[in-house]
């Protein structure tokens, strides 16, 4: 993991004191409502329907086991006792007070932590793939480059009033685990023919109001050059984007406005006056920024041993087998595996942890997984590197904890965004939905026997929850002063990425799961030769899950 | 006098902004004119330079500004809303790209907290939205002690000076 210098160190300490004096001159009335704004957003605070919301940054999603403690800590210490994971890997608080943020923000500083430019019209926190330097299929570990380019964004003074919030993701793995295809900027690190390592770049894509897959700019731009690159594509966006009205403002009406040849092309001509200049990366510094991501001290087990006591324990125990074949992911280290905690049990909102719960993560990471701890976009925990020998005893202390539920990538394992509970922009509770969900296919055997599904819940548009993206997705409207929800089908966030198309008219809450009922009953009815929901959805058309649904019951 | 901070001092101002039409004469004085009212008026803007200086609106880039842009003795980037970040690519451009050493001005309504930004950028001159003192302002100048990017206060990243 990065670790922080001195300096690092004494830039975090001065943007807290920064803020500090910028909320007491807010309480004295010497900044304005709207001046303090963007202040406050970009140290994470927003104003929720209920209390002030905290967004802390995981940078990347990678955390210590003295992090989540620190964690624990400022929840029991200025909030309720828990806290939320979201969709970008970042952690929020529900209900800080605004006097007590810069506090909170100076605990946080002590194990470096902040929650710089988690809100508001700059560049957020870089995500990518939670099993980064573990997993199979990855040619490049992308933390590295995550960590430099976290350290460009951090404070750049020429993008921190941007037309719109800017969301950047970075991917080196076959599969894409960090949907690069609908941020504002993708990043895939890969190699070219000559060996170099660099970046195909992919721009416009997002969700929100108008979701829209992105496009390839450049096909190869070495790594040297990553961070004057971006420097010309978000001054091309600073200069060009709209800024009269905010829902045309985001790079990606942008680039449809331009075509991304067009916007290509001038962002290649910003590029000629500054490339090669001091913002080149060092080798030096590609290699420092690597020597925080090495591999831990992996022991050599007779892997051979390892499995089969391991096939041994899944057939003694059924539970155990079901939690392995659900919750864990393969390694690229022979006698280890990474163990997905999930935080979707039911009854609780997804991605919802208790204080005692992030001390147990904590704890958990320092005898399981060297120390370490990584937060994912579908809200859950992983403990990267668990030696194979040691699933069984982690997964009983795990079940008391909560985090067993063995249903990852299945219908229960669903992303909701906070939804009307929390957020003031909701149009709809998006929690209660989840539940009711869950409740209602509470059987394990008809949830695997669907294999992976995606269903994905956002309040309102914005899509936090990215509806636009699941195999099913729901979206809370407002219809009158009421409550409705749309439902989406066939959404794909990965490689072959796709946008869901709206079903039809929208349902009350009380129907929503009859009608998923529905949805999944044509699926297992129609389905051949183990097809995946998508697939299914694809061969059979939109029109035909359409007619289902809005059939009369006679 | 208004004030404004200039160099890290609050100093008076003795700058005006008329609204020109492009056929009027210059007024008397240190006027700052539009650029349409600049490129307009060049020959008899050249007899009295050191007089004249040119507010940019955050359309304005400067590519089109036409004479000699170095020799401009005050550039001023209009904030409409002091949350129009475009006045920040534009002041890096003016210093970095055209080379411009003279004083480069914020008006309109930049905030106190944006001084730090605004002075990387290339920005020496201020002239803050009304309601803020400019004499307690000074001190969000120097809110952080180092930087990560290169920028105009800082053409060296970072990480080429550490060792
Ligand atoms: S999708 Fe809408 S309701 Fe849900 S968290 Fe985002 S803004 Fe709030």
């Amino acid at each position: 993991m990065y670790i922080y210098d001195k300096i690092d160190q004494q830039i975090i300490e001065d943007r807290v004191t920064q803020f500090r004096g910028q909320t007491e001159r807010y309480l004295n009335g010497e900044i304005r409502e709207e001046e303090f704004l963007p202040l406050r957003l970009q140290n994470g605070l927003y104003i929720q329907r209920l209390a002030p919301m905290l967004r802390i940054c995981i940078p990347y999603g990678m955390l210590s086991s003295k992090q989540l403690r620190a964690l624990a800590e400022v929840t029991r210490k200025y909030d309720k006792g828990y806290a939320h994971f979201t969709t970008r890997q970042n952690i929020q608080l529900n209900w800080p007070a605004l006097e007590n943020v810069p506090d909170i923000l100076a605990d946080l500083a002590d194990v470096e932590m902040h929650a710089v430019q988690t809100s508001g019209n700059c560049i957020r926190n870089f995500t990518t793939d939670q099993f980064a330097g573990v997993a199979k299929d990855e040619s490049i570990d992308p933390r590295p480059y995550c960590e430099i380019m976290r350290q460009w964004a951090t404070f750049h003074p020429e993008f921190a009033f941007l037309p719109r919030k800017f969301k950047i993701a970075v991917c080196g793995s076959e599969t894409d685990r960090a949907a690069v295809r609908f941020h504002d900027i993708g990043l895939n690190l890969i190699q070219n023919e000559q060996g170099e390592t660099g970046f195909q770049v992919l721009v416009g894509g997002g969700l929100g109001r108008t979701p829209v897959i992105g496009s390839v700019i450049r096909e190869f731009i070495p790594e040297k050059d990553i961070l004057t690159y971006l420097d010309a594509i978000l001054r091309v966006y600073n200069l060009n984007g709209d800024r009269n009205n905010k829902y045309k403002a985001r790079i990606k009406i942008l680039v449809r406005a331009l075509g991304p040849e067009e916007f290509a092309k001038r962002v290649e001509a910003e590029w000629q006056h500054i490339k090669d200049g001091p913002a080149t990366l060092t080798e030096e510094e590609i290699e420092r920024a690597k020597g925080f991501f090495t591999e831990p001290n992996y022991q050599s087990f007779d892997a051979d041993q390892a499995e089969q006591a391991l096939s041994d324990q899944a057939s003694q125990d059924k539970a155990f087998g079901r939690w392995l074949e659900r919750n864990i992911t393969e390694h690229r280290v022979p006698g280890y595996r990474s163990v997905t905690l999930s935080l979707k049990p039911i009854g609780v909102p997804p991605g919802d942890v208790t204080s005692s719960q992030l001390d147990s993560i904590a704890d958990l990471a320092d005898e399981f997984s060297f120390g370490e701890a990584r937060s994912t976009h579908e809200q859950n925990i992983v403990l990267a590197d668990v030696e194979t020998a040691r699933l069984y005893e982690l997964w009983q202390k795990l079940k008391p904890l909560g985090f067993a539920t063995p249903t990852l990538g299945t219908l229960l394992d669903m992303i909701c965004c906070p939804g009307g509970d929390f957020c003031s922009l909701a149009n709809a509770k998006s929690i209660p939905i989840a539940e009711a969900i869950q409740r209602k296919f509470d059987d394990l055997d008809y949830v695997y026997d669907l294999g992976e599904l995606d269903l994905n819940i956002s309040g309102c548009m914005n899509a936090c929850g990215h509806h636009h993206i699941g195999d099913i997705g729901i979206l809370g409207v407002d219809k009158k002063g009421e409550e409705f929800y749309q439902v989406q089908l066939g959404g794909c966030q990965s490689n072959n990425a796709q946008l869901a198309k709206v079903l039809g008219p929208a349902f009350n809450r009380d129907e929503v799961p009859d009608v998923i009922e529905k949805i999944l009953s044509t699926f297992v009815e129609k389905r051949v030769d183990g097809e995946s929901f998508n697939e299914t959805y694809h061969r059979l058309g939109h029109d035909h899950f359409k007619e289902v649904v809005y059939a009369k019951d006679n | 006098m208004p004030k404004i901070i200039k160099d890290a001092a609050v100093i008076d101002d003795s700058w005006q902004m008329p609204e020109l039409e492009t056929t009027s004469d210059l007024p008397e004085g240190q006027v700052l004119v539009s650029l349409e009212y600049w490129n307009a008026n060049q020959e008899d803007i050249s007899e009295v330079a050191d007089r004249v200086g040119l507010v940019l609106e955050p359309t304005e880039t400067p590519d089109q500004i036409e004479g000699d842009l170095k020799a401009i003795p005050v550039i001023a980037v209009n904030f409409p809303i002091f949350a129009d970040g475009r006045g920040f690519s534009i002041g890096r451009l003016l210093r970095e790209r055209y080379g411009y050493e003279g004083e480069l001005r914020a008006v309109g309504s930049p905030i106190r907290d944006q001084l730090t930004y605004l002075s990387r950028v290339g920005f020496n001159a201020f002239q803050l939205a009304e309601h803020y003192n400019p004499e307690e302002a000074l001190a969000s100048l120097n809110d952080f002690s180092d930087s990560y990017q290169v920028a105009v206060d800082q053409p060296v990243p970072l990480f080429r000076r550490k060792s």
